[in-house]
């Protein structure tokens, strides 16, 4: 592995450097930077409508989704080149936040298993934020066990009716788009009766209601369907093989996921480094370096696990399990770190 | 085969590849727990020399390396404590040296050593010179030390008016350990993650072989759970340790700090699986016969051999601070 830029590579990260200094929305760089540990947000202005505005003008000029192939909206680049695109887009990066299941992973979903022309038709308006897409897999009954969900598609002509609920569905509620995972067949083992469809998510039928997080915010939704038809044209892959198909979808999830995962170690640097404790800066104090050293090697892991793993798509390798490791580190080590912080400022840190 | 002088240039007698190439043979070295004193040799004697020698000194030892005639050392600690110009005890006055070094990786067997010792009293790094010494000339004494990895040996070597022979500028020896601590802490690392993988795959066969209530232990959670941690830490070392193998075989400014981050990462990834390999293997886990306590001990006593984690701690920390304010 090689963490020098070739002349290629530095000639295109000075292409995109310059790109994004002259058109980024510099006005909200200083509020992106800070929002990296919570949620974005911006004061006084519609997060949604900024991010599909920057979203259209990377797509304007060939930025959007780069690693796709330029007839379905993307620029055919490599995947080191999408690393480099992502370290420059820096804070800008972070207005992605709500594109990211589409990108990650109905996007690539669609480009395995949809006809060439839906593609032609759906892929670009996804990859310049025109169309929000969302995924909808996960149900109450059944949240780890995917497997086991139970909204029933049932064939009626050329169309399916579907009937049932899902849960945890990220952006539902500002979604266009949606991939579905349903029941077509309750009669064989859990795995072999799945089918995989696209729909509109303003089909009649289709109710979303959001779920309020600890945070206060509403990231995440229910969705009931009810009597909702798909033509069956919107199906991906065959009848019953969807397991199959959500295996494209998860493994994408993975990578999209794991990859440059926010773990807070930055932010807990920059603030031992600014910190005074009663006997002196934090930054000196032992106990504060040895936790700071610990995290670090943690994040550095992390970051250069998922350069590895990129490293192999670039040689033609399918991402694979190790990508799960990001999840499962970071997931628990952001809760840790925010918890020393906290901790280091005594009653005040409440 | 070649492999010792894999890093050192052809014009000393080596292959002239390279210090990734020195990693990968570390890995392996490390996986095989091989009990050679190539670590004392390779990592520390020769990048000493390769580092300060001077073109007679690097012409006389070298080659000898490279062929496997001459064993060498780093003569560094003086008893408890980290690396520190401070706690350099032995002198250094008219050519010849006085004092006690212990712990010496594999002392009791190499022909010679780097000695760090004082040439002034300043209170500052200055104070610290390296010199060669031949081990089997007068006014050496060694003794072989009990320690906890039975594969690799430690030595106590008194000095009484033996004679040494600079390495380097005088003055300049603190600024040389340092480099070659951070170089062995890379080529070391990869030992460690060596050890660290194959330890993890120990515990994954015994887990898949051992049947208890009528299952492979390895089909209960909790020792999948287990083995799911020792590939993550041992996954999230690798990492690190190939960032510091480009920084070291590029010699790039970032080789301090990546480094160190190799450093602790294969050090914690290594006790780990090491530790939880016992765990999986149960009662059969603390026997002699088996395995796992070799690489438990090598585990531990490789944790400390270029000083001890806090110490990598806080280099790591003082080296982000810089690379911050710069």
């Amino acid at each position: 592995m090689n963490f020098d830029d070739t002349p290629q590579e530095a000639a295109f990260r000075a292409e995109a450097k310059a790109w994004i200094a002259a058109n980024a929305p510099k006005q909200y760089e200083d509020e992106l930077r800070k929002a990296s540990l919570g949620r974005v947000a911006l004061q006084g202005a519609n997060i949604l409508e900024v991010a599909k505005a920057w979203q259209k003008k990377k797509a304007d000029a060939g930025w959007a989704c780069l690693h796709w192939p330029k007839e379905y909206g993307g620029r055919g680049a490599s995947p080191i080149e999408r690393v480099i695109w992502q370290q420059e887009e820096g804070p800008f990066g972070r207005l992605s936040s709500m594109f990211i299941i589409g990108h990650g992973m109905c996007g690539p979903t669609m480009m395995a298993f949809a006809g060439e022309e839906q593609k032609r038709k759906y892929l670009p308006p996804l990859a310049s934020g025109e169309k929000v897409w969302c995924q909808l897999f996960s149900e109450p009954a059944g949240g780890s066990d995917v497997a086991g969900l139970r909204t029933r598609a049932e064939k009626n002509g050329d169309e399916w009716v579907i009937n049932g609920q899902k849960i945890w569905t990220s952006g539902a509620h500002y979604s266009d788009y949606g991939i579905l995972l349903t029941r077509t067949d309750p009669t064989v083992a859990k795995h072999k009766g799945l089918t995989m469809f696209f729909l509109d998510m303003k089909s009649p039928g289709v109710e979303v209601r959001p779920i309020k997080q600890a945070s206060g915010a509403s990231d995440f939704n229910e969705v009931y369907f009810t009597d909702v038809r798909i033509p069956d044209s919107q199906r991906l892959g065959n009848v019953n093989d969807g397991w199959n198909v959500s295996l494209t979808t998860l493994m994408n999830e993975r990578m999209s996921i794991g990859a440059g995962v926010a773990t807070g170690f930055p932010e807990l640097f920059d603030f031992c480094n600014s910190l005074i404790l009663d006997d002196g800066p934090a930054i000196e104090n032992r106990a504060v370096r040895s936790k700071l050293a610990n995290w670090a090697v943690k994040a550095s892991g992390l970051k250069y696990t998922s350069m590895r793993a990129i490293s192999a798509l670039s040689r033609g390798e399918r991402p694979g399990p190790e990508n799960s490791i990001g999840k499962l580190v970071a997931g628990s080590m952001i809760q840790d770190v925010a918890t020393y912080a906290l901790d280091l400022q005594g009653a005040a840190g409440a | 085969m070649g492999f010792l002088g894999v890093a050192i240039p052809e014009q000393f007698g080596g292959a002239g590849a390279g210090h990734l190439e020195l990693c990968v043979i570390a890995e392996e070295m490390g996986r095989a727990l091989a009990p050679v004193p190539f670590s004392s040799t390779v990592y520390l004697a020769a990048e000493a020399i390769l580092i300060a020698g001077s073109d007679a000194q690097k012409q006389k030892w070298l080659p000898k390396i490279a062929s496997g005639d001459a064993i060498g050392t780093l003569a560094l600690f003086e008893g408890k404590g980290n690396p520190s110009p401070k706690a350099v005890k032995v002198t250094a006055n008219g050519g010849v040296l006085n004092g006690v070094k212990k712990p010496v990786p594999d002392g009791a067997i190499a022909d010679f050593a780097v000695v760090a010792a004082r040439t002034g009293s300043s209170g500052r790094e200055s104070d610290i010179s390296l010199f060669i010494v031949d081990l089997k000339a007068g006014g050496v004494e060694v003794k072989s030390l009990t320690n906890i990895d039975l594969t690799r040996g430690q030595a106590e070597i008194t000095f009484k008016d033996a004679k040494a022979e600079p390495l380097g500028a005088t003055g300049e020896g603190w600024s040389v350990i340092t480099q070659v601590l951070d170089r062995a802490a890379v080529l070391t690392a990869f030992e460690q993650v060596g050890g660290a993988d194959r330890a993890l795959e120990m515990g994954r066969d015994y887990a898949l072989d051992r049947i208890a209530f009528g299952r492979p232990i390895g089909s209960f959670q909790a020792v999948k759970h287990m083995l799911a941690d020792m590939y993550v830490s041992a996954t999230l070392a690798r990492s690190n340790c190939y960032y510091g193998a480009w920084a070291l075989s590029t010699n790039a400014g970032e080789l301090p700090e990546a480094a160190a981050a190799a450093r602790i990462s294969a050090t914690q990834a290594f006790q780990h699986c090491a530790k939880n390999n016992i765990q999986v293997h149960g009662g059969m886990g603390f026997t002699w016969e088996f395995d796992c306590h070799m690489y438990y001990r090598r585990a531990n006593a490789v944790a400390l051999g270029l000083g001890s984690l806090s110490y990598w701690e806080d280099a790591l920390i003082d080296r982000m601070r810089k690379k911050n304010a710069a």
